[in-house]
């Protein structure tokens, strides 16, 4: 059965001052988690500003319901110099309340963001994204910093029930995406 | 030197005007500096002063004319799309500007210039009182709403995408506050003390706290008893409140370099996988 689709391009075309990427065509449906591969440069980051209204449709369509909210977060999560937050507050602030962090992460929760190594404050930053009540999660390169470990941990966390939701998963890391995606598509093809 | 000073009725008012201002100031000062955006403070601090002394000369309560720039200086802020400092530069630049011309072609702005720099605490008055009654009333309020949305805009942009025009709101809102508590600020603290209130409590405490509430907490603590300390100080020694304030604040970040919590900043480890 076809899941209830999110989120459907056709022949989309995106781009700034001109088109990078395109035409592009994928439907993205309840409870899947789809991964987008391709090599630096071919439009990965680039399809996803243009679903979160940040580039420009330079032709296609880019269908999804008016009421659809959207959680992304960019390749690079913000990580300021000083931040006095703890996980506890990082999370809090994202609404990150769907269900319990994983175990793994509570140690880290106590401590100040700023002095988590890279690799713990990407993993929170996923969670802090993935934890959320969003439609629509996009994670770009969500594995950057991450030692293999916790790149299994993502997986576990993005093959786990991602409920009446859809993920978006950008990663230049093939063997990622086929062990957290259901579906992935290949750009620059 | 006498300590009855202190307790006369007289100066009764400025101090709970001054300790009001002191209470908001270090809570503002915080989100400024979490959005990088505290030298802004001190733009609307100069546009405050200056529109503060043209407004005297029109005849215009010195609160409400400072208020009035200040004003102008957040729509110029928030309007204006500007990236990066500019804008606040130049909103220092003017105000500085306009506030020394005033100053030098009038008598009356010759003395209220200096007010306004040296910040003539002890002469705040009941209007100044209500005016800083109500707007902490008022920033307390707002910032219980505002605080989340501007805490998740700044750390989370890709999570506000649905929600722009409300964040679009909370930002002017949290500029047209900023702009209002520098006015008030700086008509009574004196321009100096005002923006120290905002930058130099919140710089400690991102760097003691331990977490979000904690710094709240640390930097209105700092700021309030660095302004009871420098209105005893003031008073008893008989020196401008403004500086005193200001080197008040010093000293307490000179302790915090001595106990070495400031000078080599918090050391962020490196990108390693954990």
């Amino acid at each position: 059965m076809t899941p209830e689709p999110l989120l459907v391009a056709n022949g989309l075309v995106a781009g700034y001052k001109e088109p990078v990427v395109g035409p592009f065509s994928i439907a993205v449906g309840v409870g899947e988690v789809v991964g987008l591969w391709g090599a630096n440069g071919s439009g990965k980051s680039t399809l996803l500003r243009a679903i979160a209204n940040r580039a420009r449709i330079f032709a296609g369509t880019l269908e999804h319901s008016s009421r659809l909210t959207l959680a992304w977060q960019m390749q690079q999560p913000v990580r300021l110099d000083e931040m006095p937050l703890n996980g506890h507050d990082y999370l809090r602030y994202a609404r990150a309340d769907r269900v319990a962090p994983p175990a793994r992460l509570a140690p880290w929760l106590d401590r100040r963001i700023d002095a988590l190594s890279g690799g713990q404050f990407q993993l929170l930053a996923v969670w802090a994204i993935l934890g959320g009540r969003s439609d629509l999660v996009m994670l770009d390169e969500p594995t950057n910093n991450l030692d293999p470990g916790s790149e299994q941990l993502l997986v576990e966390m993005l093959r786990s029930e991602q409920g009446h939701r859809a993920a978006l998963v950008v990663s230049h890391e093939r063997q990622f995406l086929d062990q957290a995606c259901s579906r992935i598509f290949e750009l620059g093809e | 030197m006498s300590w009855e000073t202190l307790l006369d009725p007289m100066f009764r008012i400025p101090f709970a005007a001054g300790l009001l201002v002191a209470l908001v100031l270090p809570m503002l000062g915080v989100l400024l500096r979490l959005r990088d955006e505290w030298l802004a403070a001190l733009g609307f601090a100069h546009l405050a002063g200056a529109s503060g002394l043209i407004g005297m000369a029109a005849g215009i309560p010195v609160v409400l004319g400072a208020s009035l720039g200040a004003l102008a200086g957040a729509l110029l802020k928030s309007l204006g799309h500007f990236r990066g400092n500019t804008v606040y530069v130049l909103m220092i630049l003017v105000g500085w500007a306009a506030t020394l011309l005033v100053a030098a072609n009038t008598a009356l702005g010759s003395m209220m210039g200096h007010a306004l720099v040296e910040g003539q605490l002890y002469f705040a008055s009941t209007a100044h009182l209500i005016s800083a009654l109500v707007y902490t009333v008022l920033a307390i309020i707002l910032l219980s709403r505002m605080i989340p949305v501007l805490v998740r805009a700044r750390m989370f942009p890709g999570l506000e995408i649905p929600h722009r025009h409300v964040t679009w709101w909370s930002h002017l809102g949290f500029d047209v506050l900023v702009a209002l508590g520098m006015a008030l600020g700086t008509s009574t603290l004196g321009l100096m003390g005002a923006f120290a209130l905002v930058f130099v409590p919140p710089w400690l405490a991102f760097r003691w706290a331990s977490h979000w509430r904690a710094c709240l907490a640390i930097s209105v603590g700092l700021g309030v008893l660095a302004y009871i300390l420098a209105f005893a100080v003031a008073l008893l020694w008989d020196q401008p409140f403004g500086p005193t304030l200001v080197a008040v604040l010093l000293v307490l970040a000179s302790l915090a370099l001595v106990r070495g919590d400031v000078s080599g900043g918090r050391r962020r480890p490196p990108p390693a996988s954990g």
